[in-house]
């Protein structure tokens, strides 16, 4: 389940389609995206517009909530690079090497798709956690995981990794040897063919993984308020925060807040659709 | 292995260590977390953790749990399906748009997927008022439950469909045309046969996330205990008020959903990947 843009082509379809039910089933996708998305959307951005530009950027610019981009986003960038090389290691491992307990690995990748956030959250914190798992040696050694800013890195490594793995594998599972045993002949060193044959291959694959971690990331609630301690300006969340102003009755604030999440979300919707779409045109030509 | 290959391939050791890295990174994000959650629940005895999920507040979660995923993912399913058809079957400008628009919802935080409906139908909301009036709740009620949950899992299913109707053309349904028979027809005798496993893997997808959605049902159900509470709500209130053994009990049922979902997932994937969508599985 990447999530990726699949343009549909137009090729060859001239013609008008003799197909019925095209009227009906345009209707039900409206009313359905309508009812759900659109009225949503709009209703966000006109409650944002009516707060005018001043009380809009006190709310949406505070120092609380600037500390709170500069975590979620930074969080979520780390943890898209961590993933990046990490789900890179996983995704050529299944691709290339065969070993025993490869599909139970491979199935395992998609545990952050099918384990409800809140689950992941606490089960992250007991691991974590300086009583926990990993979390008792590490502090042993004076490094403590939880309830600090590792712990959004560590929730949001979680969260990211099948992102990276997904958009990557197939993409690497297609990749012809053709040009690895061309360089392999001409003596080149198997790290020099990595880097100069595979990765160029596959770099936009990896790309735009990290780009659809980075996104669910910044906007992941669930799995993080458990493992991060929560405190303004340190480890406070952006989405958290916005639940703070909700249960501080503070509308306006929450809906400030949660319009420029909003916008950099589909900032880099649009920006993964437009990178996809030129690398479909250039695998193409 | 011929000599070709071994030019081709990394030496044994390497090989070994970079498998190992690969499963000692996977065990530590992914397995001891997920073991994590059966230890906890099972740490004091199986009569705890059953006590723990006969709670009725508990089992009231369970049960509006089920039932939020029994209304919200049928109407993703076929709403899904219906503009995988428009989409896939027709020509109309417009259509890439409309790809995208399905797309949106992955890429909008929970929390303000939450807040957009909180700012429809709050008491301060466009139809506060009115809904108030006329004695309707929907935020911090079930049908707000729902909404979230609709929006949420709104992608899934279609996103499934699309790429693999699309691959599959229109020529059989246009040759089931040709003799005669009418679009309901076409639909469950032609088309619903290609697609079913298809389906099949959107619907799962859809109900794991439909059980397990967390951020946008929490800013819109009000969290009333025992009343508006799912399953991943009841979790957190558990851990809040310290009963970590409660809310394990309560999280490794939900972490068993997971599990079910990723073997059924991965069956479908070994036996039907023909019929899966091509692209990132």
């Amino acid at each position: 389940m990447a999530t990726a843009a699949f343009p549909v082509s137009n090729k060859g379809r001239g013609r008008h389609s003799p197909l019925p039910g095209l009227s009906l089933t345009l209707g039900i996708t409206f009313t359905w995206l309508g009812i759900l998305l659109l009225l949503p959307l709009v209703a966000l951005f006109i409650k944002s517009l009516t707060l005018g530009p001043a009380h809009f950027a006190e709310a949406a610019f505070s120092r609380r909530a600037i500390a709170s981009y500069e975590l979620s986003f930074g969080a979520a960038l780390v943890a898209a690079a961590v993933n990046a090389v990490f789900g890179l290691l996983v995704a050529w491992v299944l691709v290339r090497y065969r070993f025993p307990g490869r599909r139970l690995l491979g199935a395992l990748v998609d545990l952050p798709f099918a384990l409800p956030t809140a689950v992941a959250g606490i089960a992250l914190t007991a691991v974590y956690a300086n009583t926990g798992w990993v979390g008792k040696p590490a502090a042993a050694l004076g490094l403590h995981l939880a309830y600090n800013p590792v712990g959004v890195v560590i929730a949001l490594t979680f969260i990211g990794l099948p992102f990276v793995v997904r958009t990557v594998e197939p993409v690497l599972a297609d990749m012809g040897r053709g040009l690895e045993e061309a360089a392999a002949t001409l003596g080149a060193h198997r790290w020099i063919i990595f880097r100069r044959v595979i990765l160029p291959e596959i770099f936009p694959a990896i790309v735009t993984g990290f780009a659809l971690a980075f996104a669910r990331g910044v906007g992941e609630y669930g799995s993080v308020i458990f493992i991060a301690g929560n405190m303004p300006f340190k480890s406070e969340i952006s989405p958290l925060l916005i639940v703070t102003k909700l249960e501080e009755y503070d509308y306006a604030g929450a809906t400030a807040i949660a319009t420029v999440l909003l916008l950099a979300s589909l900032l880099l919707l649009l920006l993964i659709n437009a990178w996809q779409g030129r690398e479909l045109r250039r695998r193409s030509a | 292995m011929s000599a070709k290959n071994k030019a081709v391939s990394e030496s044994l050791l390497t090989k070994v260590l970079l498998i190992l890295a690969a499963v000692t990174y996977v065990g530590l994000i992914l397995v001891l977390p997920l073991a994590s959650v059966f230890s906890e629940a099972f740490r004091h005895g199986i009569a705890a953790f059953k006590a723990a999920i006969v709670d009725p507040d508990a089992l009231a979660a369970i049960k509006l749990t089920l039932t939020v995923a029994a209304i919200s993912v049928p109407i993703n399913a076929v709403c899904g399906v219906a503009a995988a058809w428009a989409i896939t079957k027709h020509d109309f400008r417009g259509r890439n748009l409309l790809i995208s628009l399905i797309d949106v919802p992955f890429s909008i935080s929970p929390v303000v997927a939450g807040l957009m409906y909180l700012l429809l139908f709050g008491a301060q909301g466009w139809f506060g008022e009115w809904l108030l009036a006329h004695d309707i709740r929907i935020a911090f009620a079930k049908p707000g439950i729902v909404l979230a949950t609709l929006i949420v899992t709104l992608p899934f299913v279609a996103r499934e469909l699309i790429p693999l109707m699309q691959a599959q053309g229109r020529e059989e349904e246009e040759a089931a045309l040709t003799l005669g028979a009418p679009g309901w027809r076409i639909f469950l005798w032609v088309t619903l046969p290609n697609i079913r496993w298809g389906l099949l893997y959107g619907v799962l997808l859809t109900n794991a996330r439909a059980m397990g959605e967390f951020g946008a049902v929490s800013v819109i159900s009000g969290h009333i205990r025992g009343e508006t509470d799912t399953m991943p709500l009841q979790v957190e209130v558990l851990y809040n008020e310290y009963n970590f053994a409660a809310a394990f009990a309560v999280a490794s049922l939900l972490a068993g959903l997971a599990l079910v979902t990723l073997v059924v997932k991965t069956l479908l994937e070994w036996r039907h990947g023909d019929q899966l969508a091509a692209a990132g599985h």
